[in-house]
This record gives structure tokens, C-alpha cells and sequence, in this order.
């Protein structure tokens, strides 16, 4: 890794840092081996003994510190997704999260907003702006929104509800959708994600079919997931048991419960919660197209 | 088996009969959802490229090739014979799967052959080989034209660009990587 980049990476960690702790966010350290993480279909964990499993976000920790009473906290910490390795993937990686309770998703947007401005300002050197693919992404303006029926309808002349029924979401999604938003000059939210692609956020109130999840997408890169959090135990126990049950039908084992978190659910306030990778922003910063050059060492040169 | 986890650059597959070469890869996985492994291939047959996104669970046949060292025979229509010299095993080869090689041939040269079965994909040649020059204008004393190269044909029939002095009857050293004069053969 270039030194440039190696202190690249750490004033941006200082920047995260001193940004959450200058607005009252309290910082966290949670277990990063965990007896269960929260299942999905297409997350796997990396198993290190029976009982023992690495984190995959530590998403399950921060939420019963939110059923404890606690109001703004933040974490960056390693996380692991087995088998994950590409030009903008690798099995470990550098994750920040944040919750806050009382709130919803609409907050954690102006949230990314600040902090990817106090980013550029403090990292980037001035009128450059983020770089992707030759693109100059600029924080400082107005962020566009646009819905994730919206995009699909424009990008790619069909309907996510298509996308989903034909299995071709993901394929639609990453060759089409992504790279019309990797056109705008400003960060993008896709938002309102259809509620079976959020297994862990809150439905809308009045379109019950949509979730309050976003995504951030900056020169076409996705950056960061928030959503408002579900705090219904039981509604949040039938995802993970149909979250198990669809990793059987893809032939992958289903894995634990995370059942002090569920018990915890029911005394967690109405919340919000993001992941952010770091890695990610720190290509950003660099205009860096592979993840490789931000990180100190690859798993390969290890 | 090659799964979908072994994929990466260089490694090479058996799609619809014909062996691959991955020649670019990445992995893609939006928030929450499938991941998939996106190639670019090349068919080692007849070199054209190939996109292709696979999913978890896809799984792959490896191409076995085999390079040996063979010599060239005789070319018969568009067909071209080599010969192992330990086993005398012949193989035959199309025109088109040659490229730029059938440029370099001579009978008895010592080329590798590379063999997808019992069938020839491709060779490798010598980085130089010599050629005679068969065909090229006589260099008139004191052309003030300026040029610094003139055409040449070769033995093979190759035509290339030389320097002026080079005459007919002349052997000449060509570089098999670019098809460009490389230097003399002197005596």
C-alpha cells in the first residue's frame, strides 16, 4: 500500500471519529465473535468453532445497547463475509455503523450528507471532489433521491416487481440501475427498497410493500444501507426463520437465532441504523478503482 | 470441478465443448443480495470473447491443455501438420487457428503446440526466427527519397518492412512477438 494511502485511511478514520463525538454520538466496542449473527439468504458468516462465529456487521450488539437506553452511539470495527473478494469486496473489511434511537431513516441521510462533506473538506484536496470511473462527485451541493421503483423504471424500462419475480434483480440492478446512477454528479439515495429486500428494516406505514431502507451510491459505488429498524420480535423472528428456510432451498446451512437480540427488540425504541464501509470511502477519497490499493495489506500478500 | 470460487484470470474452462480463458473477472454483490460473479472469456479455439455472469452454486469443467514440442511438416490446402518427434504423433491444424504464426513456418522448425485432446488450439513460437528474403527491389546508391524501410517477401511469403541495404538471397532475423525485421544474419 502507497503511504498516500495508508494516511489517507487514517484521516478519514480521525474524521469519522471526531465528527460522531463532536455531535454526542457515544463510541462503542461490541464482541467482534459472536455466537449468531442476524441470518440472511445471501450473508454468510465465516464459522470459527461450533457456537463462535465472526461478525458480519455488529448490528445485533449495537441494537440491545439501543433496548438499553442508549441514544447515539457509533462503531468502526472489522467485519467479515465469507468468500466475498472482488475489486470492491474483501472477507475483512473496515465497517462503520451508527444508530439513532427515537428517529428514523430520514435522519441518517442528513447524517451521511455531514459526514461525506466534513469527509471532502478535511481529506480531499479542494474542487476535486470524490472520484469514480473519471467522474467528480461533489458532497457539497443538493444530494439527489430517487425511489427504487423510480430507478428501475428508468434505467432499465422494467419494474423492480419484474426484476424480483424473473430472479434477475441483482443482474438488473448492478448492469443497468448502478451505472445510470454513477452519471450523477452529486452522492444519490436509492430509497423505499421493496420490504422483502429489507429483512430488518421497518415497513412504510401506508405502502406496506416498501421499506424504509436506503442505499448510498456515490459515482455509481454503493457506500452505505440504512433503514429504519423493525422493533417487532415477533415479525422480526418469521424473517429470520424465512430467511433460514430460503438458504436450505439454496442448498447453504441455515444458521442460529440470535435470540438475546430478539428478546431485546421489544424494549428497543423506534431507531435508525446505517452501515457504511470505509474501505469504500476511502476509494472515494482516493479515486481508487480497487479496493487493494486502500487497505494495508491484501489477503493474497498475506 | 472448478466452483464458482475458484474463478479468476488465467484460469481456464470447458464451456459448450470448447476451452476458455478467463481473461477478466470481478465480483459483484449489491446490499443484501446475490452475489454474482461476473467474466470476460476468451474461446481458445477460435479467440473470440464471450460475458458471462454465473451465481453461487454454478460449477465449472476444467480445460486440460497440454503444450509439446512439435515439428512443422508441410501445409496441405489450409491445413497444417506438425509432428511430435519422440512419439511421431501428427496433429493437424486449420488455417484459422494459426493467426499470425503461419507468417514464421518452415518445414522442420520446432514449435509448441497446444492441445486441447487430441485436438490443436494454438502454438507458440521462437520469440526470433530466420528467414530468407525471397522478394525486394534492388537499393539504388544514392536514393535521396528518404525512406528507411522498403518491403521485403520472405521464404513463407510474408511480406514486411526492411531497411534499405537488405537484399534478395539475404538471410534476416524476425521478431515473432511484433512480425518486425529485428537484424541481419551475417555469412
Amino acid at each position: 500500500m502507497k503511504s498516500s494511502a495508508l494516511r489517507l485511511r487514517a484521516n478519514i478514520i480521525k474524521t469519522i471519529r471526531d465528527f460522531f463525538w463532536s455531535r454526542g454520538f457515544l463510541e462503542v466496542e461490541t464482541p467482534l465473535l459472536i455466537p449468531a449473527n442476524a441470518p440472511e439468504e445471501y450473508i454468510n458468516p465465516i464459522i470459527v468453532s461450533p457456537g463462535l462465529q465472526l461478525q458480519t456487521s455488529p448490528e445485533i450488539c449495537m441494537k440491545r445497547l439501543l433496548s438499553q437506553g442508549h441514544q447515539k452511539i457509533f462503531q468502526i470495527c472489522h467485519c467479515w463475509r465469507y468468500g466475498e473478494r472482488g475489486s470492491r469486496h474483501l472477507q475483512e473489511f473496515t465497517m462503520l455503523e451508527w444508530y439513532r434511537a427515537d428517529s428514523d431513516y430520514e435522519s441518517l441521510m442528513l447524517d451521511c450528507e455531514e459526514l461525506l462533506r466534513q469527509v471532502a473538506l478535511s481529506s480531499i484536496p479542494e474542487g476535486t471532489g470524490f472520484r469514480r470511473n473519471g467522474l467528480s462527485i461533489t458532497p457539497h451541493g443538493l444530494w439527489q433521491r430517487i425511489t427504487v421503483q423510480d430507478a428501475f423504471e428508468r434505467f432499465s424500462h422494467a419494474t423492480v416487481w419484474e426484476c424480483l419475480g424473473n430472479g434477475l434483480y441483482e443482474e438488473i440492478l448492478t448492469s443497468v440501475v448502478e451505472p445510470g446512477l454513477a452519471a450523477f454528479h452529486t452522492p444519490v439515495f436509492l430509497t423505499d427498497y421493496p420490504a422483502e429486500l429489507a429483512a430488518l428494516a421497518r415497513t412504510k406505514p401506508e405502502q406496506p410493500h416498501l421499506a424504509e431502507r436506503f442505499e448510498l451510491y456515490v459515482g455509481g459505488l454503493e457506500l452505505a444501507n440504512g433503514f429504519s429498524e423493525l422493533t417487532d420480535p415477533e415479525e422480526q423472528r418469521r424473517r429470520f426463520i424465512e430467511a433460514n428456510r430460503q438458504r436450505v432451498k439454496d442448498e447453504n446451512s441455515p444458521l442460529p437465532i440470535p435470540e438475546p437480540f430478539l428478546d431485546s427488540l421489544a424494549s428497543m425504541p423506534p431507531s435508525a441504523g446505517i452501515a457504511l464501509g470505509v474501505d469504500r470511502l476511502i476509494m472515494l477519497a482516493a479515486g481508487s478503482d480497487m479496493i487493494d490499493d486502500v487497505v494495508a495489506f491484501t489477503p493474497e500478500s498475506l | 470441478m472448478y466452483t464458482v470460487a475458484d474463478l479468476k484470470k488465467g484460469l481456464k474452462i470447458i464451456l459448450d465443448g470448447d476451452p476458455y480463458l478467463v481473461v477478466a473477472f470481478d465480483f459483484v454483490k449489491p446490499g443484501k443480495g446475490q452475489a454474482l460473479y461476473r467474466t470476460k472469456m476468451r474461446n481458445m479455439i477460435n479467440g473470440s470473447l464471450l460475458d458471462r455472469t454465473y451465481r453461487s452454486g454454478e460449477s465449472f469443467e476444467p480445460a486440460s491443455l497440454e503444450e509439446r514440442t512439435m515439428e512443422y511438416l508441410y501445409k496441405e490446402g489450409n491445413h497444417y501438420t506438425f509432428m511430435d518427434q519422440q512419439t511421431y504423433e501428427q496433429v493437424v491444424m486449420e488455417e484459422a487457428a494459426m493467426g499470425d504464426a503461419k507468417n514464421y513456418l518452415l518445414e522442420n522448425l520446432k514449435v509448441e503446440v497446444m492441445l486441447f485432446g487430441e485436438k490443436a488450439i494454438g502454438i507458440s513460437l521462437p520469440n526470433f526466427v530466420n528467414l530468407r528474403v525471397t522478394e525486394t527491389e534492388q537499393w539504388a546508391k544514392g536514393d535521396t527519397s528518404g525512406n528507411d524501410s522498403k518491403p521485403a517477401t520472405v521464404e513463407t511469403g510474408y511480406v514486411l518492412r526492411v531497411p534499405p541495404f537488405i537484399e534478395e538471397g539475404e538471410l534476416i532475423v524476425i521478431d515473432t512477438r511484433t512480425g518486425d525485421y529485428s537484424t541481419r544474419v551475417k555469412g
